[in-house]
């Protein structure tokens, strides 16, 4: 069965040095006071355009080898996702978006003024992330408690993984249904701050796992976290 | 003899099946597997789940067809399931020896545009398929578990279109409220009423609670049967089983309730089971169910929000027309449909609560722009619009693509009006402004202009249109040219008020000829208002009138705690003092351009209505292009090096470009009113590949583009090769930029990259997105791989250097 959870903006506590990350300024650099006039004006516009709604399931799977993992509802081939599942006799597959609302916006915006377009794109990248990363931490303590070991979240188009497999989850989740969630012709997502992933559930902890930023190959990624603190500030840089 | 769904369901409480998904779950359908197709691999247990229900009561089954579109099956295999799927009801109910069949229709499974990449024609055609095959085997068709309005109209109108059976439309609506895409129970009942379905309601969603306090809005609004069918619930999960948390008790207490709030159509959705149906025909068979009442509200809609014309007076903004306005015309002529956009939201954020559309021009073709800024504006701007326009077709198309129920302007009393605008009101719904005359001009008295009225209404009514879809707009005349017009106006709009129709006026005609129109023109207002005008087309950036207007509302008791008039005194009325802008310059940081003029610090900083109000003041002294090359380009190149250098970010780039629109904004208006236009640089055609939804980085480079003169042809985005290749064609453009973000979106830019070099050789193409890189655009045989706006810019810059040269020799 799939489920469904919907949160509100309380429960997801806004990580503002990661939404100005997402907005072009390094942990270094530090905002104008003009910049930042514009872009406190669209947090509190853009957190209120968000309809913060996850479904998922779980699975029994199979990890055998990088060619060979049966994870119920599709056969995966990657040696990435085997890196990150090995061990997992489970994983949750999930979807979770911040709704039209923020599409709507940016549509606006990118009419009338394209500075607040890019403020709003990135204060939605900001609410997705941390729409996921609650719910991994709220799926980590209830399978914990289980016995379960949860892996950082793994989506697919990560590494070797291929974007093809979004329309099995899209399906498979019946996420149109669920929380108004397509794919389009192009593996795009609609709304487009949206995110589907696996967690994998094994019996022990996993090795050398670190966060998804840092265990990217992308190297010369321009958003790339720094280090660890990053993600707790909340507080004002400036 | 047996009595027709329709009459079944206005004379009785009527029972539909409950869930199917579940049901063929429990009999061994795994998840992920499409359960339309066991109409032919286990047609059995689907007919048995068919006369589970009708034995338990249920008056309506649906066929387990949900779905059953061309997306998800071949041709050939959809037209066995549905078949399938029809016959195994049929069969049940014959069995059962009572019953009705629904064809039973879901969402599509895609998002339309402009979020999505489905067209409305074709999720329209998709649907047409299934009903085509199902609806001859059905006494009526259910669409449901729809949880968006736009794909909900298509599929109504797909219906409508290819049978003549009853329709029901039922709808998702969360813990909000809302649709997920946005809609209000409200402006779903004033699309479908318009549509003019047979019933609607709600199904599926989180369970009958959540359904409850929704259902007082439904039977005060709608003059349909009521739907009710939710899901047993939400699905729970304890020691490793799943289960939906409403039990069969619960369920049909709490339906009871239901059919004492107004539903009186009721089943269930995902989870319920026969047993839950047979508990609620027990329940509350005995529960007379609310009467079907026409109730008589006047309602348009947008895809979020109803409007609703009673006591306070609409707010219909006036400034999308082209009439008196040349920097509008211009626009319109350089298909600058931004800056149409760019209106629409401003008269919104001015207090429009409605926006008037008119694009005609003679020399433009009409029908196509008027469709295209109806569906672009409501990509942007969620008020219900107006359409405004004399020729029919462009209405019909228009009228096609809205998502919602507009307001159509207009129809006038001459029979050639009213036969060519009523059918297209009566098909697509509409509130329809009637203009108080006809083939013998505007009546001079009140009681002729109520008589053309009354004609017009007896001919709406032919066609099946309410009274309360027609608002009557009783004509104001110049006071310059005729001294008793505006009170014969005010006259009229009492008369008809007492008749029982709604009213509607444009303002501003009244003070033609005279000076300082707008005293004239907001006195004329607040009278209208006082004599019950229901709607006013004008020009909501005129203080005067919005003060008239909030002024008017606080007095007569319509608004509350005076809060709407305090917050736009508040607001409006303390207008900045030069010293209030003087502190914010100070207050504005500093930047390496300490020794630039206001204006370049203006752009610099990114002060939008600094840059404008200080580019005013320069025209008149300067000449525009003394501006242009002295002031705004030399700011924007001391940023633009800034951001090259890394020395200044993406963001504040962003805003000094913004800024700078300001002030070109300032000099195109300048230009024009002189009777000049301005020179522009080379045509650059810019868009979005197809297939690609995100459109952010096009736009940065389109602001960029602009204002370094280049005049730019912006396609938008999800863009097919052709469109592309025509507009470098008909431009004779020499520079293209192409946006992509995904790898899955690539193949198309290089499909577009290989069309242009066959049919437009000369063409620079440049590309950009967040997955290009320099060797994916070596590879597809791109002229320029460019990492942000500033080095398109530069490119560009560099390629029209290079023609001119060329040129020159």
């Amino acid at each position: 069965m799939v489920f469904t959870r919907s949160y509100t903006s309380n429960q997801l506590p806004f990580h503002r040095a990661e939404a100005l990350r997402y907005f072009g300024y390094p942990q270094s650099a530090i905002p104008t006071p003009t910049v930042r006039s514009l872009f406190d004006e669209c947090v509190e516009e853009g957190i209120l355009a968000c309809s913060y709604q996850v479904c998922y399931t779980e699975l029994d799977v199979k990890i055998n080898s990088p060619c060979d993992m049966d994870l119920g509802f599709i056969k995966a081939n990657s040696r990435a996702l085997f890196t990150n599942l090995q061990g997992c006799e489970k994983v949750i597959a999930f979807a979770a978006t911040v709704g039209l609302g923020v599409d709507r916006l940016l549509a606006r915006y990118g009419a009338i003024s394209a500075d607040k377009a890019y403020a709003v794109q990135a204060i939605g990248a900001e609410r997705i992330e941390t729409l996921c990363n609650v719910f991994n931490r709220e799926m980590a303590e209830k399978y914990r408690q289980k016995g379960y070991y949860a892996r950082p979240r793994f989506s697919c188009g990560y590494g070797d993984f291929s974007i093809e497999h979004q329309r099995a989850f899209i399906s498979y989740l019946d996420c149109e249904r669920k929380i108004g969630l397509t794919v389009n012709d192009s593996l795009l997502l609609s709304p487009s701050k949206s995110v589907t992933a696996l967690i994998g559930l094994g019996k022990s902890p996993a090795k050398n796992q670190t966060e998804i930023c840092e265990n990217c190959n992308q190297k010369s990624c321009e958003y790339q976290r720094q280090n660890e603190e990053n993600l707790n500030d909340e507080k004002d840089r400036s | 003899m047996k009595k027709t769904v329709l009459e079944k369901i206005n004379s009785e409480l009527t029972y539909f099946d409950g869930g199917m998904g579940t049901l063929l779950q429990q009999a061994g359908l795994s998840l992920g597997e499409l359960p339309e197709r066991w109409n032919l691999t286990h047609p059995e247990v689907v007919k048995q789940i068919h006369t589970d229900y009708l034995a338990a009561g249920a008056d309506i089954v649906k066929t387990n067809t949900f779905g059953a579109n061309a997306l998800k099956f071949s041709d050939s295999e959809l037209e066995e399931i549905i078949l399938a799927g029809m016959r195994l009801a049929k069969e049940a109910v014959e069995k059962a020896g009572r019953g009705y069949i629904a064809l039973d229709i879901g969402p599509c499974g895609k998002l339309l545009k402009p979020y999505g990449d489905l067209e409305f024609e074709q999720a329209v055609a998709l649907f047409a398929k299934t009903v085509k095959i199902g609806a001859p085997h059905a006494d009526c068709v259910l669409i449901e578990t729809m949880n968006d309005a736009y794909e909900t109209k298509a599929a109504v109108l797909a219906v409508k279109e290819n049978c003549n059976l009853p329709v029901f439309v039922t709808n998702v609506y969360g813990a909000d409220g809302k649709l997920m895409t946005g809609a209000d129970p409200k402006a779903m009942i004033a699309l479908l009423e318009g549509l003019r379905v047979d019933a609607l309601g709600l199904n599926c969603s989180l369970g009958i609670e959540q359904m409850l306090p929704l259902l007082p809005t439904f039977y005060q609004y709608s003059s349909l049967p009521i739907i009710v069918n939710p899901n047993a619930g939400l699905p729970k999960e304890e020691d490793g089983k799943t289960y939906y948390d409403a039990d069969e008790e619960r369920f049909s207490t709490l339906m009871q309730e239901a059919v004492k709030a107004g539903a009186r159509v009721i089943g269930g959705c995902c989870g319920t089971t026969p047993k839950f149906i047979e508990k609620t025909v027990q329940k509350t068979k005995n529960v007379a169910p609310m009467p079907v009442t026409n109730k008589n509200y006047t309602l348009i809609s947008s895809y979020t929000h109803a409007v609703e014309f009673s006591q306070k007076t609409v707010l219909i903004g006036e400034r999308i027309n082209p009439t008196g306005k040349k920097r509008f015309k211009q626009a319109l002529r350089e298909n600058d449909v931004n800056y149409v956009l760019q209106e629409g939201i401003r008269q919104q954020d001015s207090g429009a609560a409605v926006l008037d559309v008119n694009v005609g021009l003679p020399e433009i073709d009409e029908v196509a722009l008027l469709q295209e800024i109806t569906v672009r504006l409501q990509g942007v701007c969620n008020l219900p619009l107006q359409l405004d326009t004399t020729n029919p077709t462009a209405l019909e198309n228009a009228l096609r693509l809205y998502n919602g129920k507009a307001m159509i302007n207009s129809v006038n009393g001459k029979a050639e009006s009213m036969h060519a605008v009523f059918p297209l009101a009566k098909k697509y719904g509409g509130l329809t402004v009637a203009l108080t005359l006809d083939e013998n001009g505007i009546p001079d008295t009140a009681e002729g202009r109520l008589a053309v009225a009354q004609r017009i209404y007896q001919c709406a009514k032919s066609y099946g249109i309410d009274k309360k879809d027609l608002i009557f707009d009783p004509l104001a005349m110049s006071v310059s040219s005729d001294p008793g017009a505006a009170l014969v106006t005010l006259q009229s709009l009492k008369l008809l008020q007492n008749n029982g129709f709604r009213t509607v006026l444009g303002v501003s005609n009244v003070s033609f000829g005279l000076p300082k129109r707008e005293a004239v023109n907001a006195t004329f207002f607040s009278l209208a208002m006082q004599s019950g005008l229901n709607a006013a087309i004008v020009n909501v950036d005129s203080t005067e009138m919005l003060k008239a207007y909030h002024a008017f509302n606080a007095l007569c008791n319509l608004d509350e705690n005076c809060g709407e008039y305090i917050r736009f005194a508040t607001e409006k009325l303390t207008a900045e003092s030069p010293q209030v802008l003087e502190n914010t310059a100070k207050k504005a940081e500093n930047t390496s351009m300490e020794g630039g003029s206001p204006l370049q610090q203006a752009i610099v900083k990114g002060l939008k209505e600094q840059a404008k109000t200080l580019t005013e003041g320069l025209l008149t002294e300067q000449e525009p292009l003394k501006i242009i090359d002295g002031q705004i380009i030399p700011a924007l190149d001391e940023v633009g090096k800034g951001f090259e250098e890394k020395r200044v970010f993406l963001p504040q780039l962003l805003m000094s470009a913004e800024a700078a629109k300001w002030a070109f904004e300032a000099i195109k208006t300048h230009l024009l009113s002189s009777g000049q236009t301005q020179k522009k640089r080379s045509v650059f055609v810019l868009a979005t590949v197809k297939g690609d939804i995100h459109d952010i980085g096009k736009n940065i480079v389109r602001v960029l583009l602009e204002n370094y003169g280049f005049d730019v042809v912006d396609l938008g985005k999800d863009v097919a090769p052709e469109k592309v290749v025509q507009a470098v064609l008909d431009k004779r453009a020499p520079l293209v930029g192409l946006s992509a973000l995904m790898t899955t979106t690539v193949p198309s830019m290089a499909e577009t990259v290989q069309l242009l070099k066959e049919q437009a050789p000369w063409c620079k193409i440049v590309v950009g997105g967040a997955v290009m890189t320099q060797e994916y655009a070596d590879k597809i045989g791109a002229d320029k791989y460019a990492k942000d706006a500033m080095e398109t810019v530069r490119y560009a810059e560099g390629v029209e250097k290079t023609l001119s040269e060329r040129k020159e020799k």
